[in-house]
């Protein structure tokens, strides 16, 4: 993995060692789960999530379903939860993040993570930002790195002349975009988002999500929403998930995954057709 | 059959009613009561203060301001003051402070930032709590027959070998500011841990999401974002601490070694205001007690002043921790 490190994107590496993009090397992270356990609780069964490269990936499905769950297994925030267990393999950049000898904390350097409620940290406009260079001991232009990055997020006209306010005093949009600019500014290879719009009101969720189209010109993303209208709206490959209460658990579960439009079209599976109608949720 | 649906006389009949007579009376009486209790609880302070006050008044006469000034305190010419018993109470807590501050604050971490198992962090919290409810005087035996001969051979070789620093200028005989202090420490631990404690605890789980998400070790997660979210309850803490530490009588009269002497040596002796008013009111005569009861006002109005500002912070953190 630090091999990798060191060349400008880490993505451009990976099809350096190919030459031609195949398939395969579309893929920038490689979900292969075969179950999540919370102690004995089994959360989510077997699912192959494929997460493409350059690409918005949606994570859809009704509550309980382990969208979440999955999505937060690709960065390794679930460690933090005690009774976490993951079984399978999640690769990314060639390597399985799950791996022993793997670091967590690096994986999240790489793979970045917005939100559902915005967290900023009690600290200035400019110092959220900058956190990220701070801890991945960035050498370059600060100042240039945070501009750049709060240009990204579409943050920059309204804080230029307060980057040194408190991050808590902006408006949960613009604390939600302060977090994406946070997230980006180390240059992160994919960025995970958790619902990211559930807390903002419309006007605030259009700007994030006119963003987010933004955003996939230099980052994967994978963002994980409750609004299907939304997932059509910003997501290029949409992964229908379902929760199964046959055998008196409930356990979350793939059901489908493919190009957005198709999926919401011509759905193969008949419960990704009764969700999309909206005959359960 | 509705006759009046406001009356109190329909209940039982399934339809809502008013509280009965009997009902409004006992909601009358127990508002009384809380009064009744809050009231006395406050008269009791204010009387406190004003007998405190009136006792001092003849020694306020007498000695004006010069008595926070003066370092005399004889009885024989009735001349009093209370320089340095207020250094004394000042550099002690302020030292005690130090040393439980750094204490309290890391053992706030180490119990909160998931470096222990839950139960086992549990019970290491109440091991630290019963530091509270040891009684003072014990803590006084405990450094008269430990800490005293412990740090004896310490301090006679700090003094031989770096004299020249004023910290270390004498030798320790037996009670002195050193002894006193890590016991002071000891005893403000409880309060600024589990303040401290309070403090981490009430940083919301996203924050701790948003350190690790951005890739944080540990360490990081806590220096740059837990600590700094903290602060104002750590410094609440450290204020209510210091309060304790300003007031803390018995353990202080017992190990400080009642010196009328303003020192900056950790070894040489020293008297607090506290420990002054413990060791002089016994014998002390009617001109003297006046003038105890001076330095007991002077005692309370540093005491309430610190307290005050403790409160103040921890306030303006809960308030921060709203918005």
């Amino acid at each position: 993995m630090k091999n990798n490190m060191t060349k400008t994107t880490p993505l451009d590496a990976m099809e350096q060692t190919t030459g031609v993009p195949t398939e395969e090397n579309q893929i920038a992270i490689d979900a292969n789960i075969e179950a999540i356990y919370y102690g004995k609780f089994r959360a989510v069964r077997q699912s192959h999530v494929p997460i493409r490269k350059g690409e918005i990936t949606g994570f859809i499905g009704p509550s309980g379903c382990g969208k979440s769950t999955v999505l937060r297994s690709l960065n390794r925030m679930n460690d933090l939860i005690p009774t976490f267990k993951m079984k399978g393999h999640v690769h990314f950049m060639g390597q399985d993040i799950y791996d022993p000898a793997i670091d967590p904390v690096v994986v999240r350097r790489h793979i970045g993570m917005v939100f559902q409620q915005p967290n900023p940290f009690a600290m200035s406009i400019y110092d959220n930002v900058a956190f990220g260079l701070k801890i991945n001991r960035f050498k370059g232009d600060v100042n240039q790195r945070v501009e750049e990055a709060l240009r990204e997020a579409a943050l920059w006209d309204e804080v230029k002349d307060k980057l040194h306010s408190s991050g808590l005093a902006l408006s949960g949009g613009q604390q939600q975009r302060l977090c994406i600019a946070r997230a980006i500014a180390p240059n992160p290879t994919v960025l995970l988002m958790d619902e990211p719009c559930s807390a903002l009101d419309p006007i605030a969720t259009r700007k994030v999500e006119k963003l987010m189209h933004e955003l996939k010109k230099h980052y994967t993303v994978a963002i994980v929403t409750h609004n299907m209208q939304q997932a059509q709206r910003v997501a290029d490959t949409t992964a229908f998930f379902s929760v199964d209460i046959s055998d008196g658990e409930r356990c979350g579960y793939l059901v489908e995954m493919g190009k957005t439009e198709e999926l919401f079209e011509d759905p193969k599976q008949e419960l990704t057709r009764k969700y999309i109608r909206g005959e359960f949720s | 059959m509705k006759l009046d649906p406001f009356c109190a006389e329909q209940g039982g009949s399934g339809e809502p009613c008013a509280p009965s007579f009997l009902e409004i009376l006992c909601d009358r009486g127990f508002r009384w009561l809380t009064f009744a209790a809050g009231g006395i609880v406050i008269s009791l302070g204010l009387y406190i203060i004003f007998e405190i006050g009136s006792a001092a008044v003849p020694a306020m006469k007498d000695n004006g301001l010069g008595f926070f000034v003066s370092t005399t305190w004889d009885v024989a010419r009735n001349e009093f003051g209370i320089l340095a018993e207020i250094w004394g109470t000042l550099y002690s807590s302020l030292l005690a402070l130090l040393l439980g501050g750094f204490f309290g604050v890391s053992i706030a971490i180490f119990f909160t930032q998931g470096y222990l198992n839950h139960r086992v962090a549990q019970v290491f919290r109440s091991i630290i709590q019963l530091l509270a409810a040891i009684p003072s005087v014990v803590y006084g035996l405990w450094g008269i027959y430990v800490v005293i001969p412990a740090l004896r051979p310490v301090a006679s070789w700090l003094n031989e070998h770096f004299g020249f620093i004023p910290f270390f200028g004498t030798k320790l005989s037996g009670p002195g500011l050193a002894p006193a202090v890590i016991v002071l420490a000891i005893m403000i631990l409880p309060t600024v841990a589990a303040i401290s404690q309070d403090a981490f605890k009430q940083i919301p789980y996203k924050v701790k999401e948003a350190a690790y998400g951005m890739g944080t070790t540990r360490r990081e997660a806590i220096m740059l974002v837990m600590l700094p979210t903290a602060a104002n309850g750590i410094m609440g803490a450290l204020v209510l601490g210091f309060g304790r530490a300003l007031g803390e009588t018995m353990a202080l009269a017992m190990l400080i070694g009642n010196a009328n002497q303003i020192s900056l040596s950790l070894f040489s002796p020293a008297k607090t205001l506290a420990s002054l008013l413990a060791s002089n009111f016994p014998e002390a005569g009617a001109v003297e007690v006046s003038a105890l009861m001076y330095a007991a006002v002077a005692l309370l109005i540093i005491t309430v002043g610190v307290n005050a500002l403790g409160a103040f912070i921890m306030s303006r953190s809960k308030r921060q921790e709203a918005i």
